[in-house]
């Protein structure tokens, strides 16, 4: 049982953990979605020959999202030290590093909301500016509802990175149980620990992606 | 019911009542596009008319302009010149909002029905309702009007992956229906569908004209389509229209190329260079072809002028059907006696026929 006599030492804080980590999740999953969602619309929509057709918005757009995406993560958070504290008021912390991670990933759900609505049916979208509908009543009500699924689909997909970057949270002081992993665990050789940490973080991904999975199924009935 | 169909007309949407006996009206009317630096005329100095409440067929082969044309009409395209005039306003003239409301006073069908996938059969119908501002009461007392209209009612909340191509198009004919448009446009409603469901789509479409009283310009390449439902057809080649005319007229005496060529693929009534090297090989005689109309005793005509002529014709070739329900048609026959000079006693025999008004072509070669 020594294996775990670390682990079962620790239980409050191994509690506090999953609680920081599910907290940084749902932060970072609900102002990435949104602002995500912004602008994988407006790159959806400015595209040369759709609705909204602006060469510059769309290039503008498209360039800050490709400048961004690729920069690692561990890089991205020391870089947006500045903002962070300008927006949260402190670079360390939970709330910090939720804010940089809500950021990083809104860019990534950008693109999958807008290749998710690129693969609409262009017909769809003739039929319904043939019936009359205004460039909104077609971008919400027609384009991003047949995008539905994929899109959830996507979101899904960018729940496994959130989740991946939450484990990165403790290098700043954010907590939650990646910061457990390694304070606790690791950097005392205490593996029962870290081997708990990563159940939790398993256990997690499972049931979010079991949820997208679900919910996608939901919305294209199928 | 047919009666209920035509009492709604949305609020805000134009009356479409403007413009006389002329629903549509297109005048001098080109659209160019610039695709990759080169400049691509789809439609070149079209003028047409469309009548309230007739049935006219576009056809023409892929890229002879006639999806352009028809996207023209409801301004889901403008011209780069010309004018579209629908119910006597001029589409060319309008900002986006009147524009928007010109749209929602006509119906359109497209070759792959472009149903929403996200909503249910009935959600699909009552979208241009909603779009028009119809209240949920009277969407839901249309919707199922119109889905008992076209035969779905009990699939209303069904979704369209759900659907055979034939309910999926008579889905998108109720849906085209909903704000009780003046005007449908039939962009090859029947190209994606089997024969059978051709035939009950087709069929709906003239009750849609019949018994609605809807205009209909349907857009084809199949001049089956246009011989079950059109009253008139217009032929386009190359962006411009090459003969138009009552579709009986068209079909029995076809006066340009693309027309021959159209109306020899539906009818096959008329042989083929092929099948008149294949024909001349046992006939050596002279070949002729007569156009069978719908006029009262063609036959005993036919036979009189051959026998005045003193020829003896043989029937080699052909075919009489029906076309708008009217016997059209075409028989091939070789001719021959006629001593001592076959070749005066045929002309003797086409004059003969010429004379009373018969329609007859020496096959050449």
């Amino acid at each position: 049982m020594d294996f775990f006599a670390g682990f079962l030492d620790t239980t409050d804080v191994y509690v506090r953990a999953i609680g920081q980590t599910l907290l940084i999740v749902s932060v970072a999953m609900v102002i990435s979605g949104v602002v995500g969602l912004a602008l994988g619309v407006a790159l959806y929509a400015t595209r040369p020959g759709n609705l909204y057709s602006n060469r510059v918005v769309f290039g503008a757009i498209g360039l800050l999202v490709n400048i961004i995406r690729p920069i690692p993560f561990v890089i991205f958070i020391a870089a947006i030290g500045p903002l962070q504290q300008l927006v949260v008021g402190s670079t360390i912390g939970t709330n910090a590093v939720a804010f940089a991670i809500a950021l990083a990933a809104a860019f990534a759900v950008a693109r999958i909301v807008e290749q998710s609505l690129v693969g609409v049916d262009p017909g769809v979208v003739e039929a319904a500016r043939a019936m009359g509908a205004s460039r909104a009543a077609i971008l919400f009500g027609v384009v991003v509802r047949e995008g539905l699924g994929p899109l959830v689909l996507g979101y899904t997909f960018t729940f496994v990175g959130i989740v991946d970057m939450s484990a990165q949270a403790g290098l700043v002081g954010g907590g939650g149980l990646g910061d457990y992993a390694i304070t606790y665990g690791s950097q005392t050789y205490n593996w029962g620990i870290v081997y708990a940490a990563l159940v939790a973080i398993v256990a997690i991904v499972i049931v979010g992606q079991f949820l997208g999975n679900r919910l996608a199924r939901a919305v294209m009935r199928r | 019911m047919s009666g209920d169909l035509t009492g709604l007309r949305a609020p805000g949407l134009p009356t479409g009542d403007g413009g006389g006996d002329v629903l549509v009206e297109l005048d001098g009317v080109t659209k160019r596009f610039e695709r990759g630096g080169t400049t691509v005329t789809a439609v070149d100095e079209v003028s047409l008319r469309v009548a309230r409440g007739e049935v006219l067929a576009v056809i023409g082969y892929s890229g002879a302009g006639k999806s352009t044309l028809v996207r023209l009409i409801n301004a889901l395209e403008l011209p780069t010149s010309g004018s579209v005039r629908v119910a006597g306003q001029d589409l060319t003239r309008l900002g986006e909002k009147e524009l928007r409301a010109a749209r929602a006073g006509i119906g359109m069908i497209f070759q792959q029905f472009n149903l929403l996938s996200s909503r249910t059969v009935a959600g699909n119908v009552a979208y241009p309702l909603k779009v028009a501002g119809v209240g949920r009461e009277e969407r839901d007392r249309r919707t199922a009007e119109l889905l008992d209209f076209v035969g779905l009612l009990d699939r209303a909340h069904a979704h369209p992956e759900q659907l055979s191509g034939g309910q999926k198009q008579r889905v998108g004919i109720a849906r085209a229906l909903a704000t009780n448009p003046p005007l449908l446009l039939a962009d090859e409603a029947t190209s994606a569908l089997d024969p059978e469901t051709t035939e009950e789509v087709l069929t709906l479409l003239r009750r849609v004209n019949t018994e609605l009283g809807v205009t209909i310009v349907l857009i084809t390449h199949e001049m089956e389509a246009v011989r079950r439902v059109a009253d008139r057809v217009a032929v386009m080649e190359r962006g411009r229209v090459v003969e138009v005319g009552d579709v009986y007229d068209v079909f029995t005496a076809p006066t340009t190329v693309p027309a021959q060529r159209f109306v020899r693929s539906a009818t096959h009534d008329r042989p083929s260079p092929e099948a008149l090297a294949r024909l001349r090989e046992h006939h050596p005689g002279h070949l002729v072809t007569v156009r069978i109309t719908d006029r009262p005793r063609l036959q005993q005509l036919v036979d009189g002028a051959f026998r005045d002529a003193g020829v003896t014709a043989e029937l080699v070739y052909g075919g009489v059907g029906e076309v708008r329900e009217r016997r059209a048609g075409s028989l091939t026959y070789e001719l021959t006696g006629g001593q001592p000079d076959p070749a005066a006693a045929v002309q003797r025999a086409l004059a003969g026929l010429r004379a009373h008004g018969v329609v007859v072509e020496e096959e050449e070669g």
